[in-house]
């Protein structure tokens, strides 16, 4: 006699101030090939509320809503439930919100139907996402290169999303029935982005379904692409390049080693709560630096929090003198003095390098 | 043909605000003076922000890391201050997307 435990239903709560939308989509969601539990919320904050109650797996809200609406409701639950998938559907055009939304962590931006077609791709999606929650399989530990990954979903014919995380660098590269139609980085999209996502030496990837709607932004092949990475990477490793790093020195401590980014002055670390740690150097009265940066990046985060454009990236700051960098990591605060030589932009730039060494 | 309808209506209304693009200066007492920004985003909005960029410059000034200019980064927004001899200009600059 054996016994089997059935797998558990995936849950779904769908948000919107709509009920006729809510009844509509109750239907349509129930009847999934998943079979999962959907409940329903006309409120973000009764969203929250069933949120905090029970385990969800996916998050479908709508963006307007009144006394809270869904960017708020999204703020709110990708900070208490990371593991919790998010998709937005809404009327909203605007690029925008889009860019909010994604900036705050959503998996997927979907506008709401306006045909038959666009509403089976949208279910087909959540289907999808459901899916890989629900799936087995084998999961383990081990490092693959991003070529090696894009390799074998392309060879696959597969359709999917690479969301690529690098310390503080974001990045995701879509791939359509196994070609590389776009990819997107920071400031950057495209060709571009895939170049600068593959230059990254280490982070970690999830594997997310693809996007039909996705307009393509890449028109080279996949294997042009990486034979053209490849041979960069060629060239550059044996340049003087500032902003790589060898650890020739194993006894040089964490800070030491970002010292050598190119035009950095000092360094100043505060570890995270409540020991708040904190290490500098190249300074010598770090105690008023430290405050200070530990004041401004938490004012500076409620700010985001409260206009809803995401979480704070970085601030820079700059004078005639010297240029200073502030950002938060999983490691602490951390302020960065820079050459005045440097442009804006180079301080930026060198400071997410700095931050995803410093994850690293 | 009412289900079709409700599948693929939409709807208006909701509270859902833009983030404005513009200016504004404000004194070293944080006071407006001038702004660029819509009538539709509240003043006291611009103080709030207004006060954050004038302590941070403060607190910079205590710290002996002087500045005059402040930039911070959002995914989809980038402020951008500069330091008026204690009062500020400050720039909204949503951020979008980026494009081909």
């Amino acid at each position: 006699m054996s016994s089997t435990v059935a797998p558990a239903r995936s849950k779904i709560l769908l948000v919107d101030d709509d009920q006729d939308y809510l009844e509509v989509y109750w239907e349509i969601l129930k009847r999934l090939p998943s079979g999962p539990e959907v409940h329903t919320a006309s409120t973000g904050a009764r969203a929250l509320a069933l949120l905090e109650s029970e385990t969800f797996n996916l998050l479908i809200v709508d963006l307007n809503m009144p006394k809270m609406d869904g960017l708020q409701v999204i703020a709110i639950a990708r900070r208490k439930y990371p593991q919790l998938k998010i998709v937005v559907w809404t009327c909203i055009a605007d690029e925008q919100f889009r860019a909010r939304a994604y900036g705050m962590g959503v998996d997927q931006y979907w506008q709401k139907p306006g045909s038959e077609q666009d509403r089976q791709h949208l279910v087909d999606s959540v289907e999808s996402l459901l899916q890989r929650e629900v799936q087995g399989g084998f999961r383990g530990v081990q490092s693959k290169s991003l070529v090696d990954l894009i390799q074998l979903e392309c060879l696959s014919q597969n359709s999917t999303t690479l969301k690529i995380a690098n310390g503080a660098l974001n990045g995701r590269i879509w791939i359509q029935s196994g070609e590389l139609i776009d990819a997107e980085a920071e400031d950057l999209r495209g060709e571009a982005a895939f170049r600068a996502i593959l230059g990254w030496k280490a982070g970690s990837f999830e594997l997310q379904p693809g996007d039909e709607m996705r307009p393509r932004a890449i028109f080279s092949s996949y294997q042009a692409l990486l034979l053209e990475v490849a041979q960069a990477m060629d060239e550059a490793g044996g340049a003087e390049n500032s902003e790589v790093l060898h650890m020739s020195d194993e006894s040089a401590s964490p800070l030491m080693v970002l010292s050598r980014f190119n035009g950095v002055q000092f360094i100043l670390s505060v570890g995270p709560r409540p020991q708040c740690e904190m290490k500098s150097w190249g300074l010598e009265t770090p105690d008023h630096i430290s405050e200070w940066t530990q004041e401004s990046l938490k004012s500076f985060s409620a700010m985001g929090d409260h206009l809803q454009a995401g979480p704070l990236q970085q601030v820079t700051g700059m004078s005639l003198t010297s240029h200073v960098a502030l950002a938060e990591s999983v490691k602490g605060d951390l302020c960065v003095g820079f050459r005045s030589t440097l442009r804006s932009d180079e301080v930026r730039e060198t400071m997410r390098n700095i931050l995803a060494k410093w994850a690293s | 043909m009412g289900i079709m309808k409700t599948l693929f209506k939409r709807k208006g209304g909701g509270r859902l605000a833009k983030l404005h693009s513009g200016a504004f200066a404000l004194d070293r007492s944080g006071k407006i003076v001038v702004s660029t920004l819509p009538q539709s985003f509240p003043e006291s909005e611009m103080r709030a922000i207004g006060e954050r960029v004038l302590a941070f410059f403060d607190g910079a000034q205590r710290a002996q890391v002087p500045l005059q200019e402040v930039n911070v980064y959002y995914p989809s927004l980038k402020v951008t201050a500069r330091n008026l001899r204690g009062g500020a200009l400050i720039f909204l600059l949503p951020q979008t997307l980026p494009k081909n």
